[in-house]
């Protein structure tokens, strides 16, 4: 009876008294769930009654999900500090309205600004979270798009298209990355600009269900707010989200050789370094996103030396990458390479 | 009264139950889509669409804007609101209940009998709205 | 003939009587292969047989072997077609009883011949005088086998599709008396239920055509009030024309005529036997109309525990001979129906895999390779008050054959059809609220009776009947409650 469709590739018929369980398999987006019944702390209060916030906060996952950003993300203070204010915010916020003191809703459309690979979209899953957790969503999924998911080929075609995005993406976060791709301002016909409307509707309309984060680069979001004053108006909460730093890039590193279970030989860390630094100043450097590419292909390399080289291997020798598996990177023929040369895609 | 859906023989849904509903479809996974007519034949099978099935879904509040539009923009169709399970060994429509009546008293259907040989008949239903021209039905 | 070395296959032919072991239908080596088909037999040995000795003998008996050694085996490759007994296992908590694992090979068996099938594995075996009793209680049917089966002429997605009806189980009714009624007064009822708020309105087992209603006057009557309902409701409506005559040409005349007059559901009985149920399905699949099958008589095999054949061996034999409908059990009417034996039931109905599950009687995994699944009935002695567990045990794809629980209500029988469909409708509208159907269940009955007097006095009347039975037919394994 309780056989479902995964244990054998079979089927078998919807069981009754307890709903089953939710399929979503072609999903892209974050598992979702839409949870109705109000959080635990909607009963009002008296008067004179007291709240201590620090066991709230805990007991809505408000400090564990901060918590946990702490511990995932290097880097990003003001970031963070943002976040726990906004958390802080509306942990009030949902405790005034408890004593009667009602204010409106908050507006809490946001614009993450910075290049890529800066820990946007991890942010926004746990504003996602958050904003659940406290009751401000029905749900804490994340549904992430960009210009090719709103905008249609057609006419006609774009309306339907940012539509079906707006109510997947109902009851939690829509996040639009690269946003200023929606507006082309070289071409007059261009379809982005039915797709703004939209979302400006729906900003307006679903506030109390939907949360639209739009991301991309500083400069250019700037240049799209300039042209899209009514986007601009509706969003409250801008966060900046900087470069990162050598060494955080090279604490992000290691975080994610530990996790793929790999350790930099002791005489590979100033290497490491190297390269890191290197490769920031090359053009099309993604932050967090270039280090990780760079480690896949210094696991390649580990992968091929390990095998040319033949003879046995323990388990020490399988973890372990050497100077050399990242000295083979182009990043070090860098300066060498003739200015005329065709330029090769960053290693 | 014609009685077509899961829910046809309970009192009228308001939205919140209508919501409640498209909730736990939602839940299951299944894609939500919203049909109209105003031929309520019970073999008329394919009422008209109103957009295209709503397909992953997590909010049901989503779909009930949608059956809100739909009823503000065809305010004298049947409307129902169908609920698809794409999983293996289903594949079909699980749930399906009406979430508009046209206003006013339902005519009905007429049943005509052809009388055949050995006291057979040969039976047609017609729904007297169906003999109306569309846009003249459910005055 | 080169001179055989090996001592005990030279004395294997030797004429005489030699034990069904000896004979090589004891084979604990044996690995089944994915194409044989396997059984499970409950084996009780006379005094003093050996439990080895008793499966083989069975494995013998319904396969290959006589009582004697006959040296026409060895004309054959006679291993192949043997059936061989590769496992026997004393049945926990009884000293007398023993599950005896059977292999046939696949060649033993006719392509899609139940008939056959049948005259093999409860052919003359259930006679044997070895055994005090047998009892078939599983079979695994390879999927190589179920391929050569057509299956259900619809089946359980075709079905609500032709009907038009998701999301809840349907409802039905048995007219009564069972018995006596003129073909008018017959028309009645079916007119009064279906307009009252049934799906179908259902013939009994043994309204075939006798004195007091000849069946071509019933047909006539029901099709008028099944056509009647329609036009008052606006929805589609069926009545199980019985078309169980003494003649497969009986059959046949009868199923034409329900057909020309429009019925989308034609019925047949388990007494017909498995070849004509197949002929019948075949019919059903050629007309495109409904096959619902009742299982009348099965209980003189499927009830006792230590003889005869388990309904969950019949119920996988009627989903590969093809219906659409099975009475399957109700776990809470008036008939035999232990809950796990039941539910085993109903997943092997309805599922497209059912994993081994001792807890509901299930000895093997049964793979019907995507053939439809067929709608489970649940009739006798069930009315609205128990809704709730119906729709707990029994789930959403079944139909409730509500009788005595739509005709005798006090109001009338349309107001106890109403009231059954109102009580279905309410428990799946709460079930899909969140509620807890089981738990719940009687309160979710009473509000919905707010706004239905027809419920209301349905379950003031019934409201506590209850038969509270111990089952005959229980698994041997009972899950640790979790």
């Amino acid at each position: 009876m309780t056989a479902t469709n995964s244990d054998h590739g079979g089927f078998t018929m919807p069981r009754p008294g307890s709903p089953a369980e939710p399929v979503r398999a072609r999903d892209s987006s974050t598992p979702g769930r839409v949870d109705e019944s109000p959080p635990p702390d909607t009963a009002p209060l008296e008067a004179d009654a007291t709240v201590d916030l620090a066991s709230l906060g805990a007991e809505l996952g408000i400090s564990r999900t901060l918590d946990e950003l702490d511990v995932q993300l290097v880097g990003l203070e003001a970031v963070k500090q943002r976040l726990r204010e906004i958390g802080a915010l509306l942990l009030v916020d949902r405790l005034r309205d408890r004593f009667g003191l009602h204010a409106p809703r908050p507006n809490l459309h946001m614009c993450f600004a910075g290049p890529p690979g800066t820990g946007k979209t991890t942010v926004a899953t746990k504003m996602a979270e958050i904003l659940h957790s406290l009751g401000y969503l029905p749900s804490d999924h994340l549904v992430t798009v960009g210009r090719e998911d709103l905008v249609g080929q057609y006419v006609g075609h774009t309306g339907p298209k940012t539509k079906e995005v707006v109510k997947r993406a109902m009851g939690g976060v829509l996040f639009i990355d690269e946003a200023y791709a929606l507006h082309r301002p070289d071409n007059e016909r261009d379809y982005g600009q039915e797709a703004i409307e939209i979302l400006l509707q729906a900003m307006e309309e679903h506030r109390d269900r939907l949360v639209v984060i739009l991301a991309g680069y500083r400069d250019r979001m700037d240049g799209f707010f300039a042209l899209n004053p009514g986007l601009r108006s509706r969003i409250a909460h801008h966060l900046d989200f900087p470069e990162f730093a050598v060494d955080e890039l090279v604490e992000i590193g290691h975080r994610m050789l530990a996790e793929q279970s790999y350790e930099l030989e002791p005489a590979a860390e100033a290497v490491f370094s190297d390269y890191v630094a290197r490769r920031r100043a090359q053009p099309h450097f993604a932050n967090a996103r270039s280090i990780r590419n760079a480690i896949d292909r210094s696991r390649l390399r580990q992968a091929a030396r390990l095998v040319e080289g033949g003879g046995m291997v323990d388990r020490d020798s399988l973890r372990i990458i050497t100077s050399a598996d990242l000295l083979a990177s182009r990043v070090f023929d860098e300066p060498t390479r003739p200015d005329d040369a065709p330029s090769p895609l960053p290693n | 009264m014609i009685t077509q859906g899961t829910f046809a023989q309970l009192p009228e849904l308001d939205d919140s139950e209508i919501e409640s509903q498209l909730r736990y479809a939602v839940g299951q996974g299944w894609a939500i889509s919203i049909e109209l007519t105003d031929d309520p034949h019970p073999r008329n099978l394919f009422w008209d669409l109103w957009g295209l099935p709503m397909f992953d879904l997590v909010d049901p509040a989503a779909a009930l804007g949608e059956v809100r539009a739909c009823r503000e923009a065809f305010p004298r169709q049947y409307i129902k609101v169908n609920a698809f399970d794409a999983r293996k060994g289903r594949e079909t429509i699980a749930l399906s209940f009406l979430v508009q009546r046209p206003p006013g008293d339902e005519p009905g259907f007429q049943l005509e009998r052809q009388h055949g040989p050995g006291r057979t008949n040969r039976y047609t239903l017609k729904a007297y709205s169906s003999q109306q021209p569309h846009g003249d039905r459910y005055q | 003939m080169t001179t055989v070395s090996n001592g005990s296959t030279s004395t294997r032919w030797n004429a005489g009587v030699l034990s069904y072991k000896e004979m090589g239908y004891w084979r604990p080596d044996y690995e089944p292969s994915e194409t044989d088909i396997l059984a499970a037999f409950r084996i009780t040995p006379q005094p003093g047989v050996d439990p080895e000795e008793a499966g083989a003998a069975v494995a013998g008996e319904s396969s290959t072997a006589t009582w004697t050694v006959v040296w026409t085996d060895r004309l054959t490759d006679h291993s192949r077609y043997q059936g061989k007994c590769y496992r026997v296992q004393q049945v926990p908590g009884n000293l007398e009883q023993w599950i005896a694992y059977i292999a046939y090979d696949l060649d033993l068996f006719e392509e899609g011949s139940i008939a056959n099938m049948t005259s093999s594995i409860i052919g003359n075996v259930f006679g044997f005088k070895a055994l005090k009793a047998l009892r078939l209680e599983d079979l695994r049917i390879p999927v190589a086998y179920v391929k050569t089966f057509d299956g259900p002429p619809h089946g359980i997605v075709a079905e609500r599709e032709m009907l038009n009806k998701y999301g809840r189980p349907l409802i039905g009714c048995t007219v009564k008396p069972k018995l006596g009624l003129s073909a008018r007064n017959y028309g009645r009822v079916v007119y009064e239920g279906l307009r009252g708020g049934l799906d179908f309105t259902k013939d009994d087992e043994n309204i075939n055509s006798q004195p007091f209603m000849r069946w071509r006057e019933r047909f006539l009557y029901c099709m008028e009030a099944v056509e009647h309902a329609q036009e008052r409701t606006g929805e589609i409506k069926g009545h199980y024309m019985n078309v169980t005559g003494p003649s497969m040409e009986d059959m046949y005349e009868r199923a034409e005529f329900a057909k020309e007059l429009g019925s989308n559901i034609v019925m047949m009985d388990l007494t017909v036997g498995y070849t004509a149920m197949t002929s019948m399905s075949k019919w059903a699949r050629r007309n495109g109309l409904l096959l619902h099958l009742h299982r009348a008589g099965h209980g003189t095999y499927t009830r006792q525990k230590s003889h005869g054949v388990s309904f969950r061996v019949i119920a996988k034999w009627c989903r590969l001979l093809g219906v659409d409908h099975i009475h399957a059990g109700t776990v809470v009417g008036k008939l035999e129906g232990d809950p796990n034996m039941v539910a085993g039931y109903y997943d092997t109905l309805r599922d497209d895999v059912i994993p081994v599950n001792p807890a509901h009687g299930i000895y093997f995994e049964q793979r019907w390779a995507s053939m439809p699944g067929v709608m489970p009935v649940a009739s006798g002695g069930i009315h609205a008050g128990q809704t709730h567990q119906l729709l707990h045990y029994l789930g959403e794809d079944v139909i409730l054959q509500f009788g005595g629980g739509t005709i005798g209500h006090p109001m009338g029988i349309a107001a106890g059809a109403a009231a059954n469909r109102v009580a279905v409708e309410a428990m799946i509208k709460a079930r899909n609220e969140g509620c807890d159907v089981l738990g719940e269940g009687e309160q979710i009955l009473r509000n919905a009776a707010k706004s239905s007097p027809e419920l209301l006095a349905a379950l003031d009347t019934w409201g506590s009947v209850t038969f509270d039975y111990e089952s005959t037919d229980t698994p041997d394994v009972v899950a640790t409650p979790s």
